[in-house]
C-alpha cells in the first residue's frame, strides 16, 4: 500500500439542476492503476477533470498537494497542429510550471519509447489515429506526471488498433510504474488495464470497486460477468 | 513538407505555361492600347488629355526621376504607410485579443465598430490637421484609421478560430493564461492576422494618396497636385504611374511574405 496521490472526498458536481456526482469517494496511491467504468454522461470525465484541476466541486474536497503534478491524454489527440510532432511532445517544456523537471532529451526519448521517432518532424496530420494517440500520451508523460489521467484515449479508435495500444499502454505503465488514472466505458479494457476499478453507478456515486488479478490479453477476464451485470443494471438504473 | 512545396510550384506551372505568361502580357498592352487611343485617337488635337497619353507620360516618370523628386516622394510615402501600419497593426492586434476573447467587449464595440467602419477615413482629414497639424502625423493618422479595421476584425475571427480543447490541453500541462495565450492563442490567430495585414496594405495605400493631398508638401499625392499646379499634366498621370506600379509591387510582396 503506497501513499495517496490524490483523492475525492463527498465530491458533488451540478451543471445546472443536473448532479453529475454525487457523493464521490475515490483515493488515488502511487503506483496503481485505476479505472474509473461508467457508461457515457456517468460523469466519469467530469471526476477526471476534478482530479486534473480543470474544473472544481460544487461541494467535497478535492485533495490535491499543491506540488503534485498531473497531466492528461483526453479522446482525441488534440495535437497543436502547426508544431511537428517532437515539438507538440515538447510542449509541455515552454510552460514555467514544468521548467525544473523538463528536458528536451527526456522527451524525445520518450517520442522513442512511443515508437514515433521516426515521424519526429511530421506535421500531426500526416498521423494516424493510434499514431497521433501515442504522441498524445507521449506528451502528457513529457512534463514526468505524478498521476497521468487518461480520459477514453482508445475511445475513437478502431478495435485492432485500441486492443493493440491497451497491451502497449499496460506494458509501458507496468516499466515505469507509472500512476494512472483511466476513465472508460469498456469493460475489458478496464479489467486488462487497471489494478483498481470503480464502476460509477449512474446515479453520480460509485457503485463497485474490484482489484482484479492481471490478465494476460484484452477480454475474458474472470470478473467480466460479475462487472457487467453491475453495468447494465447501472445503465438501466441511470433511465 | 518539401514534397508539398514541390508539388505546389510545378504542378500550376507545367499545363499553363504559355497562357500564365501570355494573357497577362497581352492584357496589358490592350489597356495601353485604349489608353493610347482614347488619349490621342480620340482625343481632340486641343485636349487636354492628350498630355496624358502614354507617349507623354512614360517619359517624364525618367523626367521625374532625374529631377531627383520622384525617389524623395517615394520614400517619403513608404515612410508613412509603415508607420500607419505599423500604428494600426499594434493598435488593432491588442484590440482584436480583447474583443475576441470578451463577448461581452465584443457586443458592446460591435455598433460603435460597425459606426466607424463606414466612415471613410478622409472624413477625418480636417479633424486630423487640426489635432496634428501639418506633416506627417495627419498623415499616419489617416492611413492608421483606414487599417485598423481589417486587422482588427481578423484578429477576432481568429481568437474564435482558438479550439478550446487545445486550451485545455495547455492548461492541463500546467500553462498559465500567458502561456496559452502564446502557445494557443497566438499561433491560431497567426494566419488571420496576415490576411488582416494584407488588406490592411492594401486599403491604407489607396488612401494614403489623397491623404497626402492636405496638408503636407511632400509624398506622392502632393507631387500629383504640385504637378497639376505646373500643368504638367504629363507628370500628373507620371505619378499616377508609379502610384499604381507601387501598389502592385506591395501587394505582390505580401501575398509572398505574408502568405498564411
Amino acid at each position: 500500500m503506497g501513499t495517496v496521490a490524490l483523492a475525492v472526498n463527498g465530491g458533488v458536481r451540478r451543471y445546472g439542476s443536473h448532479t453529475v456526482l454525487d457523493g464521490v469517494d475515490l483515493e488515488i496511491e502511487r503506483g496503481v492503476r485505476q479505472v474509473v467504468l461508467g457508461p457515457t454522461g456517468s460523469g466519469k470525465s467530469t471526476l477526471l477533470r476534478l482530479l486534473a484541476g480543470l474544473e472544481t466541486l460544487d461541494d467535497g474536497t478535492v485533495a490535491r498537494p499543491d506540488d503534485l503534478v498531473t497531466s492528461t491524454v483526453f479522446q482525441e489527440p488534440l495535437l497543436l497542429p502547426w508544431l511537428t510532432v517532437r515539438e507538440n511532445v515538447r510542449l509541455g517544456g515552454r510552460y514555467r510550471a514544468n521548467r525544473d523537471r523538463f528536458t528536451d532529451t527526456h522527451a524525445d526519448a520518450l517520442l522513442d519509447r512511443v515508437g514515433m521517432a521516426g515521424h519526429a518532424d511530421a506535421p500531426p496530420a500526416a498521423l494516424s489515429g493510434g499514431q497521433a494517440q501515442r504522441v498524445a500520451i507521449a506528451r502528457g508523460m513529457a512534463v514526468r506526471p505524478d498521476v497521468l489521467l487518461l480520459d477514453e484515449p482508445f475511445g475513437a479508435l478502431d478495435p485492432a488498433t485500441r486492443a493493440g495500444l491497451q497491451t502497449w499502454l499496460r506494458g509501458l505503465a507496468e516499466a515505469d510504474g507509472l500512476t494512472l488514472v483511466l476513465v472508460t466505458h469498456d469493460v475489458d479494457e478496464a479489467l486488462y488495464l487497471g489494478t483498481h476499478v470503480a464502476a460509477l453507478d449512474g446515479e453520480g456515486g460509485i457503485g463497485g470497486r474490484w482489484i482484479p488479478e492481471p490478465s494476460e490479453a484484452p477480454g475474458g477476464h474472470p470478473l467480466r460477468d460479475e462487472v457487467l451485470a453491475g453495468y447494465r443494471s447501472q445503465v438501466v438504473g441511470a433511465r | 513538407m518539401s514534397t508539398v512545396v514541390a508539388s505546389r510550384t510545378t504542378r500550376p506551372a507545367s499545363p499553363g505555361l504559355r497562357t500564365a505568361f501570355v494573357a497577362p502580357v497581352a492584357g496589358t498592352a490592350a489597356a495601353v492600347g485604349v489608353w493610347w487611343l482614347i488619349t490621342t485617337v480620340l482625343a481632340g488635337p486641343e485636349s487636354l488629355l492628350r498630355a496624358f497619353a502614354p507617349q507623354s507620360a512614360i517619359p517624364a516618370v525618367g523626367a521625374l526621376a532625374t529631377d531627383g523628386v520622384l525617389v524623395t516622394d517615394i520614400a517619403t510615402s513608404l515612410w508613412r504607410l509603415v508607420l500607419g501600419l505599423l500604428v494600426a497593426g499594434v493598435l488593432g492586434v491588442v484590440t482584436g485579443l480583447a474583443v475576441g476573447s470578451s463577448a461581452l467587449l465584443e457586443q458592446g464595440t460591435r455598433p460603435v465598430f460597425q459606426f466607424l467602419r463606414m466612415i471613410s477615413p478622409l472624413a477625418w482629414a480636417p479633424v486630423a490637421i487640426g489635432v496634428f497639424g501639418i506633416g506627417h502625423r495627419p498623415v499616419v493618422f489617416l492611413v492608421a484609421a483606414a487599417a485598423i479595421w481589417p486587422i482588427v476584425l481578423n484578429v477576432v475571427a481568429g481568437v474564435r478560430a482558438v479550439d478550446p480543447k487545445l486550451t485545455l490541453v495547455a492548461r492541463s500541462l500546467g500553462a498559465t493564461r500567458r502561456e496559452t495565450l502564446t502557445t494557443i492563442v497566438l499561433p491560431t490567430v497567426r494566419p488571420h492576422l496576415l490576411t488582416g495585414i494584407r488588406l490592411a496594405l492594401g486599403i491604407g495605400w489607396v488612401v494614403l494618396v489623397p491623404a497626402e493631398m492636405l496638408g503636407v508638401t511632400s509624398g506622392l499625392g502632393y507631387e500629383i497636385l504640385n504637378s497639376r499646379d505646373q500643368l504638367a499634366y504629363d507628370k500628373v498621370m507620371a505619378v499616377i504611374l508609379v502610384i499604381g506600379a507601387l501598389g502592385y509591387g506591395l501587394d505582390s510582396a505580401a501575398r509572398r511574405l505574408l502568405a498564411p
